[in-house]
């Protein structure tokens, strides 16, 4: 409670507090849909907003506001399930690598460099091509999953070295704790904040990537996330057309959702170490 | 013969099995996706209509896999393929066929280049600047209006600002083209007038990476700036009344810049991948233009070239970052 209070004193972490939560009661508003958001051709085409439809329709017939509310559920969704996906991954090899050190410690941060240095886009654009028809959201997030956890697995990993010579893991040993019981007891609250802290960054990067392939028209295109809306705007030339509505649309929630998370990160981690401002700011 | 043993050796070794661990798992992970190349070729040539009885189109998966070298046990297509990679032969296109892939990014590079050192030379001089100024004058009303801005800018995706600059400079007020790298059609060749019709087409895309790059850079310089300025040396400055301009430009800025450098030259890192969004925005003909035209039309081949390149020039600027940065920066020991 008290780090609660600590954290909305800081105005940034209030404002982003608020749009998120904006966002999600929007997101929750989607299981309320009148209409089948998957379904074109439920509602007359092109029209400018009005009171029937709050944010216009599309020129498939698809009320804006609905289908915006379930892209923004989905692409909350999908960034929430694939951060935690490369959290798991990040805090086993961390913890497994900073604490047991020696032969192991080199081959996983081996494997780390290896995948930091691969482009990523190229290569989620790589495989999404091929497997472009199955992707379910699930999918899509294990794809992100496996491939965001690298670079955070190393800050979990430095945090460890150091929590590694400090004198609670000698009397824990020296008291015959197992390791397993160590690690999950006294290592994983430590390492929690830090978690915490990039899964909000990792977000940032999944919504981001996310959009950028439906934007070039490479996930599943019937199911609808803040990507996919902004695809199919463009490509049916919204821009040339006028329908500011339906480009503008996703494009706001895009930027709310981005500036959201990134207040929280940025808050986030001033308030757990000053310093580890340059390192968040650097990452992206 | 210490710095060789200690320092150089091991990263050479990394840089050789990172190359490899990365080159590998682009060869391998595509080979686990259910339907590889010749199942998409195939369903494209029934994609476009034409009627195919069941047994041509099997024929034809053969006779595909065949002409791939797709046939052979995986070991042997390893093999080939490292052989062919040492003589960066990736092999024809598969959509305009009979031209090699490396003709194609040959073709791209100029203008990737072009954009891309033009923008990161603006990125750095701008960025810089105005981080070091708004983390060393804090008070400036001004600079603290622009650095609001930044912080909104920074954490937007990129094609948003992409489109809104065609939005408003080719719909709105339209001074500048939609897309393209040169009017169609104009004669090709060292001429003012082409000269300047590449610049003008040039200025939106270049324009959308300055504004975001700047913005990103401005927030991390501004933080750096910021630890500088509570350094005790800083402080010995101050005291030992320091002309306020020196101790900002002699004393913080070339401190700060320091580390800035390696991002810099990161940079050039993006290379074959960092710029896809851009020009396919904006319909700029680079690398990342032809990747995404090898993406439409599953022109594997392409890909794969681009691919391997781009993580070859990703650890080599970083291997010689890491060999150049004692050189800039004295403070770094060698061991």
């Amino acid at each position: 409670m008290e780090t609660l209070r600590a954290l909305f004193r800081d105005t940034r972490f209030s404002i982003g507090a608020a749009v998120m939560v904006i966002l999600i009661v929007l997101a929750l508003m989607s299981f309320f849909s009148p209409y089948d958001v998957t379904v074109w051709r439920l509602v007359p085409r092109d029209q400018p907003p009005s009171p029937e439809h709050l944010l216009g329709t599309t020129s498939l017939g698809q009320d804006v506001f609905w289908l915006l509310t379930a892209a923004i559920r989905n692409s909350i969704l999908l960034a929430f399930c694939s951060a935690a996906i490369s959290r798991i991954i990040a805090l086993t090899v961390g913890l497994v690598s900073g604490y047991l050190g020696g032969a192991i410690d080199r081959v996983l941060m081996f494997v780390n460099d290896g995948f930091i240095v691969l482009p990523q886009l190229l290569i989620l654009t790589l495989l999404a091509l091929l497997i472009q028809e199955n992707l379910s959201l699930l999918t899509l997030a294990l794809l992100f999953g496996v491939m965001g956890w690298a670079l955070d697995a190393r800050f979990i990993r430095s945090q460890v070295l150091s929590l590694r010579e400090r004198e609670f893991t000698y009397t824990a040993i020296l008291s015959g704790t197992p390791l397993y019981k160590l690690i999950i007891n006294e290592y994983l609250l430590y390492v929690m904040p830090l978690t915490l802290a990039t899964l909000i960054g990792n977000m940032i990067w999944v919504t981001g990537m996310e959009v950028t392939l439906a934007y070039l028209g490479l996930t599943n295109v019937s199911i609808p996330t803040l990507g996919i809306v902004l695809h199919f705007a463009l490509n049916y030339q919204a821009i040339l057309l006028g329908l500011y509505w339906w480009i503008f649309a996703p494009v706001g929630a895009a930027v709310a959702l981005f500036v959201a998370l990134y207040l929280l990160s940025q808050s986030f981690s001033d308030f757990l170490d000053p310093r580890a401002r340059i390192q968040r700011v650097g990452t992206r | 013969m210490r710095f060789v043993r200690r320092y150089l050796i091991p990263r050479l070794i990394q840089y050789v099995l990172v190359n490899i661990l990365g080159i590998t798992m682009i060869f391998i992970l595509p080979r686990l996706m259910p339907n590889g190349p010749v199942e998409k070729t195939v369903a494209q040539i029934q994609d476009r209509g034409a009627y195919t009885d069941p047994k041509a189109a099997e024929q034809t998966v053969k006779a595909l896999k065949e002409l791939y070298g797709l046939d052979q046990p995986l070991i042997t297509q390893y093999v080939i393929f490292w052989r062919r990679l040492f003589t960066l032969d990736f092999g024809p296109s598969l959509v305009s066929f009979p031209t090699p892939v490396m003709t194609l990014i040959g073709q791209s590079l100029p203008w990737t280049f072009g954009l891309l050192f033009t923008t990161m030379v603006f990125i750095f001089i701008l960025g810089n600047l105005f981080g070091g100024l708004a983390g060393y004058f804090r008070q400036n009303r001004f600079l603290r209006i622009l650095d609001g801005v930044f912080m909104v800018l920074a954490p937007m995706p990129y094609y948003i600002i992409a489109l809104m600059l065609i939005i408003i400079f080719a719909y709105i007020i339209p001074i500048f083209p939609v897309g393209g790298g040169y009017t169609i059609g104009a004669p090709i060749g060292f001429t003012w007038a082409f000269i300047k019709d590449v610049l003008i087409h040039a200025t939106l895309p270049a324009l959308s990476l300055i504004i975001i790059g700047t913005a990103t850079t401005h927030q991390i310089m501004r933080l750096i700036v910021q630890g500088v300025n509570e350094e005790d040396y800083v402080r010995y400055a101050h005291i030992g009344a320091v002309k306020e301009s020196t101790v900002f430009s002699r004393y913080v800025m070339r401190n700060a810049t320091l580390p800035q450098i390696t991002r810099f030259a990161m940079g050039f890192s993006g290379l074959f991948s960092g710029a896809l969004v851009t020009e396919v925005i904006f319909a700029y003909p680079g690398i990342g233009f032809l990747s995404y035209h090898a993406i439409l039309t599953s022109d594997y081949n392409v890909l794969m070239g681009v691919t391997t390149l781009s993580i070859i020039a990703l650890t080599t600027s970083t291997l010689l970052m890491d060999l150049l940065n004692p050189l800039f920066d004295p403070r770094i020991r060698l061991t």
